[in-house]
């Protein structure tokens, strides 16, 4: 295999790593901080990919549909917080796994009654269109690489917001020891709103960028979600940073499993035997990574000490 | 909590009794209606029931109701329904089904039933082989059918490189296995994927390492537009010809666009083919849809053609099956297919065709016929199925 292709794999890591961390900041925050499952998690996505959509056929904009799919989100999560989730904060896990499970079935619903079943058209901006020669043949298109500059920036962001503000030193208090920041007189509801209304435009901000390299279909999320679940519990529930390494590690080992696997399994057996468990381990090989991160270091690969 | 639930369900008892006193013969309609396959299962419902509609409502003269049930793409659930149907509901012909697996769950609970089926999308190979039922009619494909079109194809246009990629489940490896059974050249890899994978891009990069002469590919939904649109993105589809199944459909064009431009599709109908009902089905689907109808669509309708021709010659009788299963085995409708029969195991015989996605005389994105190399063509396993 050559460097070039090598290099793209690598892209491809970093790209659905990235993608992943998106998803999984905002699911570890929401789970570390007010100890709350949402499943409905993977809706917020496919919603912000179905307002950039929207938006897009309407307006032949992308900066538009990426605008949209944040305010959208944003104003969605008080709505949901406000009407839904609220009431369920104090209550046990199972409660809330039920509740957003509905509120999943719910929201897919919904978006088939306004948008119908067929996945709607998102093309690509013009000004991302096209592909990046990497030599030997090999081209990597544009909006890939831009997905991970916007992704790398928002890390950053993320990552500056947490670290260097009022509110990040809140938060990662809030992750710590929740009890102690509500007796020390903190607003545990609205940090709660801001965690959650955060999470839910980094997931809107996926749906954008997602949106011209993946199909706008009900049910994107739910599958998508699963991973992000497997990310933070290689990374660490509670942290960013450990959502930030468990999606580049789960991403890497997609991009890099599927490319090779195959390929060595196939020089030491059959292809009959060789292609299916090719593709089963591909499947398995990120619940095998989590297994092996639990059995190692059970708080995750960011856990101190 | 116990005495509205009664009272709605005697509702509901009611008023399936009130519409069954008025219908004289009453279908039952299985399909996928939900989760991201559900395109499909509507558009062959749309199909069917723009049939009806032409028919003001009735099947061979004779007034038709029609029951829908959503199978949610579950065996289990598809063969609670089945019953439901059979049972409960009383159905005279039942018609649908979107998905091989559904197919093969309640093939069992149909066979029993001895009730007239008519299939207007799953063809899975059992049902045309060993396993085949004289009740049993479809007006859609067998399965392989579209991958050994685009095998001939292949073949034909003298490939010699090609790269296979499909999701790793039972379909997929059919899929590819109905390619192989036409396709003559070596075939430099298989790519199995993950069942509804949204991310191609190490299977690219893997195509552009191997720089095969033409990819085959079988990506049905979702799958098949996060596959074109990726595919498009890394300048492929200009480069290497790309021979699809079930991936470029009147489903998934609307979500791709121009991005499918260029791409060839292995099927039986297309909204091209010369013959005045087809041309007359597709005018009058967009008319009342608002888009261009897909095979799933076209399929359908001419299930409800096949059972109107059927009622007719039996005057909107069921009860006498042997007359009314020698009907429908006549086929004698005009189907939108130029030349369509049903083959003695139930399958059609009919032209299998290559389409290229191309611009329509109104510059929509659509199909575009290009060869047909396997006309008259009948599925693979007829041979082993005992039906005369």
């Amino acid at each position: 295999m050559s460097p070039e292709f090598l290099l793209t794999q690598l892209l491809n890591g970093v790209q659905f790593g990235l993608l992943l961390f998106l998803m999984a900041a905002g699911l570890t925050l929401v789970f570390g901080i007010m100890s709350f499952i949402n499943l409905a998690h993977g809706s917020l996505y496919m919603v912000g990919a179905y307002l950039a959509a929207l938006t897009y056929g309407r307006t032949e904009s992308f900066v538009l549909a990426v605008v949209a799919a944040i305010i959208g989100l944003f104003v969605l999560a008080l709505i949901l917080d406000r009407l839904a989730l609220a009431a369920l904060y104090r209550r046990d896990h199972l409660d809330q796994v039920l509740a957003t499970l509905g509120l999943v079935l719910f929201t897919n619903e919904l978006v088939t009654v306004v948008f119908g079943r067929s996945p709607p058209f998102l093309d690509i901006p013009p000004a991302l269109a096209g592909t990046v020669a990497l030599g030997g043949g090999l081209a990597y298109p544009l909006m890939r690489l831009a997905f991970i500059a916007a992704g790398v920036v928002v890390a950053v962001g993320l990552w500056l917001l947490i670290a260097r503000t009022r509110v990040g030193m809140l938060v990662r208090a809030g992750a710590d020891d929740r009890e102690m920041v509500d007796a020390l007189g903190v607003d545990v509801h609205r940090l709660y709103m801001l965690v959650f209304a955060l999470g839910a435009v980094l997931c809107g901000f996926a749906g954008v960028m997602s949106a011209p390299l993946l199909a706008v279909q009900i049910g994107m999320g739910e599958r998508i979600l699963i991973t992000a679940f497997v990310v933070i519990v290689i990374g660490g529930v509670g942290s960013v940073r450990g959502a930030l390494i468990g999606s580049l590690v789960i991403g890497m080992s997609d991009a890099f499993g599927r490319a090779y696997i195959p390929v060595a399994l196939s020089q030491i057996m059959p292809p009959q035997y060789s292609d299916p468990l090719g593709a089963s381990l591909i499947s398995a090989s990120a619940y095998i990574l989590m297994a092996l991160v639990l059995l190692f270091k059970p708080l995750g690969l960011a856990a101190r000490g | 909590m116990k005495a509205p639930l009664l009272r709605l369900t005697a509702i509901c008892a009611l008023g399936l009794a009130a519409a069954a006193a008025h219908a004289d013969v009453k279908i039952g309609f299985l399909g996928t209606f939900s989760g991201p396959a559900a395109a499909l299962g509507q558009d062959q419902y749309d199909g069917f029931m723009l049939a009806l509609e032409q028919k003001g409502g009735k099947l061979g003269g004779t007034p038709a109701k029609v029951i829908k049930e959503d199978d949610q793409l579950k065996p289990d659930l598809g063969v609670q329904l089945m019953q439901k149907l059979i049972e409960k509901d009383k159905v005279d012909i039942v018609t649908g089904v979107t998905f091989s697996n559904v197919m093969m769950a309640v093939a069992k609970p149909l066979a029993a039933s001895e009730l007239i089926f008519v299939g207007s999308n799953a063809g899975p190979a059992p049902l045309a082989g060993k396993e085949c039922n004289a009740n049993f009619f479809f007006t859609s494909f067998q399965n392989d059918n579209q991958s050994e079109v685009l095998g001939k194809y292949a073949t034909d246009k003298g490939f010699k490189k090609l790269m296979l990629l499909a999701p790793n489940y039972q379909s997929g490896k059919d899929q590819v296995l109905g390619f192989k059974r036409f396709y003559k050249g070596a075939v430099a890899a298989e790519v199995y994927t993950q069942l509804n994978q949204p991310d191609y891009s190490a299977e690219i990069a893997q195509i552009q390492a191997v720089a095969p002469d033409a990819i085959f590919a079988f990506f049905p939904g979702g799958m098949g537009v996060n596959f074109i649109k990726q595919m498009s993105q890394s300048g492929l589809v200009k480069k290497v010809p790309l021979l699809t199944v079930s991936t470029v459909d009147g489903t998934t064009l609307p979500a791709l666009k121009d991005a499918a431009l260029g791409v060839f599709a292995g099927a039986a109908w297309g909204p091209d083919l010369p013959s005045p009902t087809n041309a007359a089905f597709v005018s009058a689907f967009e008319k009342k849809y608002k888009r261009i109808p897909s095979q799933y669509a076209a399929q359908a309708y001419d299930a409800a053609l096949a059972i109107d021709s059927a009622l007719a010659k039996t005057k909107g009788s069921t009860a006498d099956k042997a007359a009314l299963r020698t009907a429908m085995r006549a086929a004698d409708f005009p189907s939108v297919r130029p030349g369509f029969k049903f083959n003695h195991n139930g399958f059609p015989i009919q032209d299998q065709h290559v389409f290229e996605v191309a611009k329509d005389a109104q510059g929509r994105v659509s199909l575009k016929k290009i060869a047909t190399p396997l006309p008259a063509h009948q599925d693979a396993y007829a041979a082993e199925c005992p039906t005369k």
